[in-house]
């Protein structure tokens, strides 16, 4: 946890009366304060990978910030043989669910979200509205009472427990509303209608290209949320071959005590975070854009 | 903690749908068929949900005999409610999380505006680095987090308590006293970055212009930040609060993971927890019960939130 003084937030902006410079001691504060938050965000990760390279033993004897007896490759190994290879399966199937999940989630935002902005019709207003009070409503209000619903039609334990819920995203028609309502033109839709063109045929080939900024940011949203989902799996499944990597590995925590070693969860969890970490990085401007868009007006 | 979506629900009205024209039958009647798949499945999968909830809400199942007979269902009133507010350790779930979300959430959300403030004002530099560190950890998923935690805090392995431990302390994260401090510092850690990053945003939609004529007028960095980017990133700032309401209230990965490995987080710690346990021993009435009375009090807490905010002070 980091604490600042006022002096060193009254620094940061530039001294009164110098609006062009700022002080050495001032940009040095601004660093400083940075750097430190900077550094309790990372050394957790850093302490992830670092133990994710030891073996077990390990564990207990060395320093947990620095590398010793470099094992990466052996433990990597041993998450793959651990219960005849379940964690390769685990990861598909969070792969499955959160692909999935987000493209038919996205397809069913932009086609809602097209429609509330571009068809005006009576009740757009109201269905706008139940639509948005969706967001402020706990995830647990729908997860338990689906389970008892999904037990009742013998949905409990097969994939479309976990995927049917997925693919609803009531942020998901927000955004393409806002963004269907500012990008797509009027003239455009009734040019093309002008020259014959079904409503569909309008929706996928004219509206669908210039609204995929935002389709783009959907995806990811929707993708990172199923992919980070445990309360629905974990209430949804039993068998461990249908689980997503989160619920797996939690599972692996627990059996600690039961003689799971622990470099593999270590090194699965460390593994299992690779590929959001890289899609994060190489797609970030498209987080940015949707962060705006939900908080700027 | 729950996934929080981001995206503003309430705080602003929609701009920019354009539609001047009378509605035709034709166009109602494409809007129908554009709506219908995601209407369906969000009437199936949101608002069934909380009717059948509700519907569970009012009734008990009764067993004959030792409880090995055939058990009927009854309607119950309001009784599971009674029961609901008179379970010692159901109220204490909720009081737990209550309190742990006025220390965190305001200690979080500070963080979150002094390192927006930072990175926008003129003195920082390697903004774009450290802007990607700060959100990285809502890049790692909230249970893998946890159990990254509870490796952290477990006294056997944690390179913490070593640490301390060196200097003389013995401090034990996961002990009665810290356990609770211990989940915040976990929610902190997650989330920070990502409330930064929308405040951040916010303050990147000042007109420069603004900002400008009061350092014109003099005012120093501190005070430009105060009297003028802070009022403008008002709705930010509730938007992330409501958000950082919903999220403590669905309280579940960080306690759920911990309580694998610390005796110290009962099964009924979170009001989620406890919901779930009912719903484990097969009380699915009460568990039903359990989750309206929290989807009432978050909608309270995080809507009476809102009213409040709008009320006081109409600037920003």
């Amino acid at each position: 946890m980091t604490t600042v003084t006022p002096s060193a937030a009254r620094a940061a902006a530039g001294p009164p009366g110098r609006p062009r410079t700022s002080s050495l001691a001032g940009r040095a504060g601004v660093f400083a304060v940075m750097a430190l938050f900077a550094l309790y965000t990372l050394i957790p990760v850093w302490w992830l990978l670092v133990t994710a390279t030891k073996n077990s033993g390990y564990l207990f004897t060395t320093n947990g910030l620095w590398f010793s007896h470099f094992d990466l490759w052996t433990n990597i190994r041993d998450v793959f043989q651990e219960q005849d290879g379940i964690f390769a399966r685990w990861l598909l199937n969070s792969a499955l669910y959160s692909i999935g999940g987000a493209a038919v989630s996205t397809t069913l935002s932009a086609m809602a979200g097209y429609a509330l902005a571009k068809y005006p019709f009576r009740g757009r207003d109201l269905t706008f509205n139940v639509i948005l009070g969706a967001v402020l409503i706990p995830d647990v209000m729908f997860a338990l009472p689906l389970y008892l619903m999904f037990s009742q039609v013998h949905l409990v334990n097969t994939y479309w427990a976990v995927f049917l819920p997925s693919v609803v995203s009531p942020f998901g028609v927000y955004l393409s509303r806002i963004y269907a309502g500012a990008s797509v033109p009027d003239e455009l839709i009734e040019a093309a209608r002008l020259d014959g063109a079904g409503e569909a045929r309008i929706f996928w080939r004219v509206a669908m290209p210039i609204m995929s900024p935002a389709l783009v940011t959907i995806f990811l949203f929707q993708f990172v949320s199923i992919w980070n989902n445990y309360l629905l799996p974990l209430l949804m499944l039993n068998s461990d071959e249908l689980q997503p990597v989160t619920v797996g590995l939690a599972n692996w925590r627990e059996g600690v005590n039961q003689g799971i070693p622990y470099n593999i969860t270590i090194t699965g969890a460390f593994l299992s975070v690779i590929p959001l970490i890289v899609a994060f990085l190489v797609l970030q401007r498209f987080w940015r854009s949707g962060l705006t868009a939900g908080s700027v007006k | 903690m729950a996934t929080r979506t981001p995206g503003d629900a309430l705080a602003h009205p929609i701009a920019g749908s354009a539609a001047k024209r009378v509605p035709g039958r034709g166009h109602t009647r494409s809007a129908v068929l554009f709506l219908a798949p995601f209407g369906l499945l969000f009437t199936a999968m949101l608002l069934a949900p909380i009717g059948y909830a509700v519907y569970q809400s009012f009734f008990r199942t009764r067993r004959s005999g030792l409880g090995l007979g055939p058990s009927t269902t009854v309607f119950a009133g309001f009784d599971n409610y009674v029961t609901a507010l008179h379970d010692s350790r159901f109220m204490s779930s909720f009081l737990r999380v209550f309190t742990l979300g006025i220390v965190q959430v305001p200690v979080m959300l500070g963080l979150a505006l002094l390192l927006a403030l930072l990175l926008d004002s003129r003195g920082a530099v390697f903004k774009k680095f450290f802007r990607q560190i700060y959100f990285l950890p809502y890049a790692l998923p909230g249970v893998i987090a946890a159990i990254m935690w509870s490796f952290l805090y477990a006294p056997s392995v944690s390179p913490f308590t070593a640490a301390l431990r060196h200097i003389g302390l013995e401090v034990n994260f996961l002990s009665d006293d810290l356990v609770l401090a211990s989940i915040g510092n976990m929610m902190t850690w997650a989330w920070t970055g990502f409330n930064m990053l929308i405040i951040y945003s916010a303050l990147q939609a000042i007109p420069g212009e603004l900002t400008e004529a009061a350092v014109m007028d003099g005012c120093s960095g501190w005070r430009v930040a105060w009297h003028v980017k802070i009022p403008a990133v008002r709705p930010a700032l509730i938007l992330t609060t409501v958000f950082s309401i919903i999220g403590t209230a669905q309280l579940f990965n960080e306690p759920a993971v911990l309580s694998q490995v610390a005796p110290t987080v009962s099964p009924t710690y979170t009001p989620i927890l406890a919901t779930q346990q009912s719903a484990d021993i097969n009380n699915y009435n009460y568990a039903a019960t359990q989750s309206v009375i929290l989807a009432l009090l978050t909608f309270v807490l995080s809507f009476g939130f809102l009213k409040f905010t709008q009320r006081k002070g109409t600037f920003a």
